[in-house]
């Protein structure tokens, strides 16, 4: 009997189980409640943390070059980077036709510079090839026209090229095109797609099809024009020159039942020869014929890269797994160390100074406390950068502190010391800059500790120094502890005084973030170091959790 | 009441006739340009004579050319380009024209012919280095000393090697914290002629030997990142030699009458000018074509050179230069281009450094924080 009674659940006043109820009314109260931050919510999450992502996510995305050149990535894949050998015909042959079309789109000049990060030289290896693939089309172009005038006439392509009504759409090739010229433009085409590659004549001419139909898609798409109108671009002529060559291209011309068939029939006898793509690149740049060039591509291939992230820590990637870097190109390890020494130094000068003064003004009656408490704000509503160039005045060699050294005889004058770009500077200009983040969260937790408890101590014998140490020191910690991260933290990012103040030796990893960022381009090695900036923080937070432990942490 | 009609009525009136004039173009555009007196020039020179011939343009300044190439990007990758019109050095224009953020020009067809009937690609010459560059002006790199620093009994320095020379000429030097020019400067002055500079600096031996050079004076070096640093380190006498731009020193020496001369031996010639944003509609474009177009023919290129020491990017508009706006002294002998400060010039070499700077960089600052 009592054991049904406990089974049985237990129902509310409208005869559904409590527990479910009560789940439903809690849910609703959890949906209120979400509603009411979801403004906030959405807002921090698009305008804060997809943008960081984002730029995170650079750091190992390396689409570039797989898009780009799509097809030469797919030959190159079969190559064997160890070997000494150039890389076979084929790869050198997609790769023109892939950098024809990239640099029809402009993009070509931006993959160089991609992979210029990797190896000096290849930003204009790319922009000069650019400028000369055009020359080995026009070439074929004449000596087709010279063969049958028929070739020399745009229609003649468009004729061959595109499916007329009923004929067979060859809808695979057209697609793979659209998508890759959509990602090649910058902007999302807004023409009209007016033409449609034919299966057969894609059957008999699959190369030169190819490069008709990303053409076509770029004539249509992008440009809005009349593919039959316009002039096709000039790899299209060595590709038919490729095609016609072809091994059972005259057999399968045979089985041809499409337009043109004559004209192709022309080409078939005229005894053309295969086109020489090796040769070609060869005469664009010495460069293209060497191995290493290639094994450059070849590594640094893939959709996802840590290319980035191994050059962030004075590593680089090589066909040969990752490698350290030489020794005169080692740098960012020891800006890292450098960053987070400083920032340590920095953070014990603060508390050194600040504990102080935050007594004092805990600790002072009402009237000097306002006074004091305005001496610290007033710096702190100052303009940053006025207090750092105000700093630069005061240090230089004949800046306001040397002078009074040499003017009461400490220093003397043809020995002034160097107190500016360098470590010294960044310290002392930092420290003051952040002071107040110290002072502040140390004087609202000293606020709130009893002065009975000194007194206490004091008349239980303790001596001043016990009583401060026991007893006062103790409750002050929490204070220590929310100034010490956030100065921590604020001086690990710091960039513009440093910059200043800083010389050579006095720079954070952040001015080397800013210098990829705004000089270098190369983002994908500032988001690499950003990335590690911020998870050496997340981890030393955690390390202060674990320590000192984050409720102990009081901002007031 | 009669007022607020007014008011409708007047607003319907510029509406009506800005309307008119929006048909092709759009009346108003963002400049981005450097400030300070370089940015005063261009509002003097060139917006305010457009403005008066345009009554219906307004234009807006920005002063972001320092970051304009990584600002472009963002722009660019947002898909809203809010500037119409950036002023870049050489070497950024070729990199923005690289990534394909700045719009390509037909030199010819874009640009006015020059005043001598030359084309505007004969014009402007080699000043032209990147297809997207749009040139203004020349200015150079050069030295500028204390004079009464020199120590007694010497005389002033005169040649570029005197920077390098610390026993004739002690104290500090102030230069560049970047590699370019300071690497060639210091293969110049280590034996290398000026034509073989960038052949030995593209070679890991090179680069070294540029850096041993420098390692001589490295720790009487004080390194500068923006353009107002030496002027004001050579004005508290806290060095004695530093590079910066000419126009700085122009303005220490003429306007500021500081102890300061200047050092055109060796001087590196770089060129700064305009680039168009890819992505403008048609109407914007149209309106920055026009600008481009009225103001940078030979006469405004030289009006340029009333407010600033920096030589007008045509060969026409040599002649044409005259005295300065407000201090009326002659502008000719303070060009970098002219034939008396031009005895020893290095040409700069965009195409070496576009592909050479990412190394050299990285190795500069690794040598920096040795």
């Amino acid at each position: 009997m009592s054991d049904t009674a406990t089974n049985a659940p237990v129902l509310a006043a409208d005869g559904t189980p409590l527990k479910r109820s009560l789940s439903r009314a809690l849910r609703v109260q959890k949906m209120r409640a979400l509603a009411l931050i979801a403004p906030l919510l959405i807002f921090v999450l698009i305008s804060f943390i997809l943008p960081i992502g984002d730029m995170l996510f650079r750091s190992v995305e390396n689409q570039i070059v797989e898009n780009t050149l799509p097809y030469t990535v797919e030959e190159l894949g079969k190559w064997d980077g160890a070997s000494d050998e150039l890389p076979p015909e084929p790869v050198f042959r997609d790769m023109y036709f892939d950098l024809f079309l990239a640099a029809e789109m402009k993009r070509h000049t931006r993959l160089g510079s991609r992979l210029n990060y990797e190896a000096s030289g290849m930003s204009s290896l790319f922009r000069q090839a650019g400028r000369k693939l055009d020359d080995p089309g026009k070439d074929a172009q004449d000596t087709l026209e010279e063969i049958d005038p028929r070739w020399g006439e745009r229609e003649t392509y468009y004729e061959i090229f595109n499916a007329a009504e009923g004929v067979a759409v060859d809808d695979a090739l057209l697609s793979a095109q659209e998508k890759r010229i959509r990602w090649l433009a910058d902007e999302p085409p807004t023409g009209e797609m007016n033409f449609a590659p034919s299966a057969e004549a894609s059957a008999l001419l699959p190369l030169a099809a190819r490069v008709y139909t990303s053409f076509g898609v770029i004539t249509g798409l992008v440009d809005n024009k009349v593919v039959e109108k316009t002039k096709p671009m000039e790899s299209l002529y060595l590709a038919l020159v490729q095609d016609v060559t072809r091994p059972g291209f005259v057999d399968d011309l045979a089985a041809y039942n499409g337009p043109q068939k004559d004209a192709l029939a022309a080409l078939a006898t005229a005894g053309l020869t295969a086109p020489n793509y090796t040769q070609i690149f060869e005469e664009v740049d010495r460069n293209w014929a060497k191995v290493e060039t290639w094994r450059i591509i070849q590594t640094h291939s893939g959709p996802y890269t840590s290319g980035y992230f191994l050059n962030a820590i004075d590593m680089q990637k090589t066909p040969e797994g990752a490698a350290v870097q030489p020794e005169n190109k080692r740098v960012l390890i020891q800006l890292f160390i450098r960053t987070i020494i400083m920032s340590l130094t920095i953070m014990g000068a603060c508390i050194l100074l600040g504990y102080p003064v935050a007594w004092l003004l805990a600790n002072l009656p009402m009237r000097q406390a306002n006074l004091l408490m305005m001496l610290v704000l007033l710096p702190f509503w100052t303009s940053l950068l006025v207090r750092t160039s105000a700093w630069k005045v005061m240090l230089q060699q004949n800046g306001v502190v040397n002078d009074v050294l040499v003017w009461i005889g400490l220093v003397a004058d043809n020995d002034r010391l160097v107190l500016i770009n360098n470590q010294i500077g960044t310290i002392t200009a930092m420290t003051h800059i952040l002071l107040p983040f110290m002072i502040l969260p140390m004087y609202s937790v000293m606020q709130t500790i009893n002065p009975s408890y000194l007194r206490a101590a004091k008349s239980l014998g303790a001596t001043n120094w016990t009583a401060f140490w026991r007893v006062y020191f103790p409750q002050s910690i929490p204070g220590i502890g929310a100034g010490s991260i956030l100065v921590f933290i604020l001086s690990i990012g710091y960039y513009i005084t440093p910059e200043i103040v800083g010389g050579t030796k006095g720079v954070f990893i952040s001015n080397r973030i800013a210098y990829h960022i705004s000089s270098s381009l190369n983002w994908g090695l500032a988001a690499a170091l950003g990335t590690i900036l911020l998870v050496v923080v997340l981890a030393l937070y955690w390390c202060y959790d674990k320590i000192v432990g984050i409720d102990n942490v009081k901002l007031g | 009441m009669k007022f607020t009609t007014t008011l409708m009525a007047s607003t319907a009136l510029t509406a009506a006739a800005s309307m008119a004039s929006a048909q092709e173009m759009a009346d108003s555009m963002t400049i981005v340009s450097w400030g300070g007196a370089y940015q005063d020039s261009q509002k003097k020179a060139y917006a305010e004579p457009y403005k008066e011939a345009n009554p219906g343009v307004s234009i807006s300044w920005d002063e972001s050319s320092n970051e304009a190439v990584a600002k472009l990007r963002a722009q660019n990758e947002a898909d809203n380009i809010t500037w119409d019109l950036v002023d870049v050095v050489g070497a950024d224009a070729m990199r923005l024209c690289d990534e394909g953020l700045a719009m390509e020009i037909d030199h010819d067809e874009m640009l006015a012919d020059g005043d001598d009937g030359s084309t505007a690609t004969e014009d402007f010459g080699e000043v032209i280095v990147s297809d997207c560059f749009i040139p203004q002006i020349v200015y150079s790199i050069t030295f500028g000393y204390r004079t009464d620093m020199v120590p007694e009994g010497t005389e002033p320095p005169s040649k570029l090697c005197d920077v390098f020379d610390l026993e004739t000429y002690p104290g500090k030097r102030s230069l560049e914290k970047r590699p370019i020019n300071n690497m060639e400067w210091a293969l110049m002055c280590d034996g290398v002629a000026n034509e073989d500079v960038y052949d030995v600096l593209a070679t890991p031996e090179g680069q070294q030997q540029a850096l041993d050079k420098l390692a001589t004076i490295k720790d009487s070096v004080v390194w500068w990142s923006a353009g107002a640093d030496t002027p004001q380190l050579l004005a508290d006498g806290e060095v004695f030699i530093g590079s910066t731009y000419n126009g700085r020193l122009f303005s220490v020496i003429e306007e500021q009458k500081q102890p300061v001369a200047m050092l055109w031996d060796g001087q590196v010639y770089d060129f700064d000018g305009w680039i168009i944003p890819t992505g403008l509609s048609e109407e914007r474009l149209a309106r920055v074509m026009d600008f481009v177009k009225t103001t940078t023919d030979t006469q405004h290129l030289a009006d340029q050179a009333k407010y600033i020491s920096y030589g007008p990017a045509r060969a026409s508009s040599a002649p044409l230069v005259g005295q300065h706006a407000d201090l009326g002294i002659d502008m000719a002998p303070h060009m970098p281009t002219d034939p008396s400060n031009a005895g020893n010039v290095l040409q700069p070499n965009f195409v070496f450094w576009a592909d050479y700077r990412d190394d050299i960089d990285t190795k500069f600052q690794a040598w920096l924080a040795q």
